[in-house]
């Protein structure tokens, strides 16, 4: 009966943490859209619903409908299993992000590794879904992603390591209330835009959307994917945007803390504060994504490994000597 | 304790049978990708005895990175099909006695290890480390290992950069007849290096240097 009431309680607050993030899913891939449309000039999904808001739902009944089909050459467990595993990783990241000092999920002391962790399964999902298809396209879609992924990780493990050296615990609840006085995308502001450009390359995002560059590859890894399992592929990545848009807020900007600590902007609660950083740097992904045209594969591994890693681990450094000289480090 | 045993058994259960799935499978992406499985139980197992840093390590390490190198490489080679000449040639009996060698001496360790830990129970209380229980285990490790083992930690680094260096060293080769791309001359170049204006005469017209 113990055992019972914990599921109970556990499912409870899982679905109250993962039905706003779906749904928030379906209406940030609308506002993608708009973004997109209103720098170039165009209306974008106006129709269906007040300013087209339903568009994404309208979308998702449409795939719901839509046949299934497994090509007959497919290696179709792996195939089922991709969309499945990158829906999974996506949103199980989720159990860790702080929405204020006492409600998230699950308070772990390894917090930001379990982000990290989490963030690098999501290529497998990629792989798995690009070589089950047995098909030209999607397998070097996955290939280009795999290498494309596993070289931003590198630098976003590093600019992680930075932030750590300032805090002094892997617990993001930690990390958050290290920036009560100081938001650290203020002393570390380098690392806070290589954070951006390698979340972009990490979530294949224009510009470094070259493993599904409908140009050369129709749509990459899932170029074989129909219905349902497309649209769980979408909700995947789209989930991973949010993401690292939380990371990056719990990071850099604060987490769920409000940027002035006076009367009307306290009261807010955290949750909202966080919500709104969330946006701010959806904003951003979204004009970059419109603004920005398609880096070539080699200039995008250059980029990596040739500026970011160097960058970064410089920036370590030079965190690490600078806190050590000035007898800031956080030991407790 | 009853939900702890119950997941102890189910992830080292994934854990047994993923294992032998990777040498038994005869496809090498399917090993591969049970090799992943294998991983990841592991790192829950780790997780389960309160080794959480090790455990995300792990997560991060080999199923992040050398696994998808692995995945890789195997993708990109066709290794099935040379799998199957090895199992139908007569010299695959090569494999075999290296491989017997091998798995001899992993089982004598194995049984060293477990009969340490069984029959010298206070091996584990006996050792010279003083653990101070009451920090993460993150922490933890970070105490010992940039202290005590700076040296073999830092050994450590150096023996992996050099195994980096020398795998970069073995495979790099210099074709000729490469066109590479400069970004310093292409950035550094100048109006005056592209565009030249020629004062054309009338009925000669110009000509060009290519």
């Amino acid at each position: 009966m113990e055992y019972l009431s914990i599921i109970f309680s556990e499912t409870y607050k899982i679905l109250f943490l993962l039905v706003p993030v779906l749904v928030s899913v379906a209406m940030i891939v609308w506002l993608d859209r708009r973004i997109w449309a209103f720098v170039q000039k165009r209306q974008g999904p106006n129709v269906v619903g007040p300013f087209g808001l339903l568009q994404s739902l309208a979308d998702a009944l449409k795939y719901m409908f839509k046949e299934v089909i497994i090509p007959s050459s497919s290696n179709k467990v792996i195939f089922i299993l991709a969309p499945i595993v990158t829906m999974t990783l996506a949103l199980i990241s989720w159990a860790v992000i702080p929405f204020s000092a006492t409600q998230v999920l699950a308070d772990i002391n390894v917090g930001i590794l379990y982000l990290f962790a989490v963030s690098s399964l999501g290529v497998y999902g990629i792989i798995m879904g690009g070589w089950a298809s047995n098909s030209k396209y999607p397998f070097l879609g996955a290939i280009r992603s795999a290498a494309q992924m596993v070289s931003y990780e590198v630098s976003i493990g590093v600019i992680i390591i930075n932030v750590l050296l300032c805090v002094g615990s892997l617990n993001l609840n930690d990390i958050v209330m290290a920036q009560e006085s100081l938001w650290f995308v203020i002393p570390l502001f380098p690392m806070f835009v290589i954070f951006f450009i390698s979340a972009l390359a990490e979530t294949n995002r224009p510009p470094f959307d070259l493993p599904e560059a409908e140009a050369e590859l129709v749509a990459g890894y899932q170029t074989e994917y129909s219905g349902m399992m497309y649209a769980m592929f979408w909700l995947g990545e789209y989930a991973n945007i949010l993401l690292m848009c939380a990371m990056g807020s719990v990071l850099f900007l604060g987490g769920w803390l409000s940027p002035i600590d006076l009367f009307p902007f306290n009261v807010i609660p955290g949750a909202i504060w966080l919500i709104l950083k969330i946006l701010l740097l959806f904003i951003l992904f979204a004009l970059v994504k419109a603004i920005v045209p398609r880096y070539r594969y080699d200039q995008l591994m250059r980029l990596g490994w040739k500026i970011f890693l160097p960058l970064s681990l410089t920036w370590v450094v030079l965190t690490a000597s600078f806190l050590f000289y000035f007898n800031l480090l956080p030991i407790n | 304790m009853l939900a702890h045993a119950i997941f102890f058994y189910i992830f080292s259960l994934i854990a047994i049978v993923s294992a032998i799935m990777v040498t038994v499978s005869k496809n090498t992406v399917h090993s591969v990708f049970f090799l992943i499985l294998d991983f990841i139980s592991i790192s829950c197992l780790f997780i389960m005895i309160g080794a959480e840093f090790l455990g995300m390590i792990m997560l991060i390490i080999y199923v992040g990175a050398v696994a998808v190198l692995f995945l890789f490489v195997v993708m990109m080679l066709n290794v099935a099909q040379q799998k199957n000449q090895w199992f139908s040639a007569r010299e695959s009996s090569k494999h075999i006695p290296v491989g017997l060698i091998i798995s001899t001496i992993i089982f004598f360790e194995l049984i060293i290890v477990i009969g340490g830990w069984k029959y010298k129970p206070d091996l584990v209380s006996s050792m010279s480390l003083n653990i101070d229980s009451s920090i993460s285990n993150t922490h933890a490790i970070g105490y010992v290992l940039y202290t005590d083992y700076i040296h073999i930690f830092q050994l450590s680094g150096m023996i992996l950069l050099v195994a980096m260096i020398g795998a970069i060293v073995l495979t790099f080769r210099q074709r000729s007849g490469v066109k590479r791309q400069s970004y310093f001359s292409q950035i550094s170049r100048e109006r005056s290096d592209g565009v030249e204006l020629i004062d054309v005469p009338s009925n000669k017209g110009v000509k060009s240097d290519d």
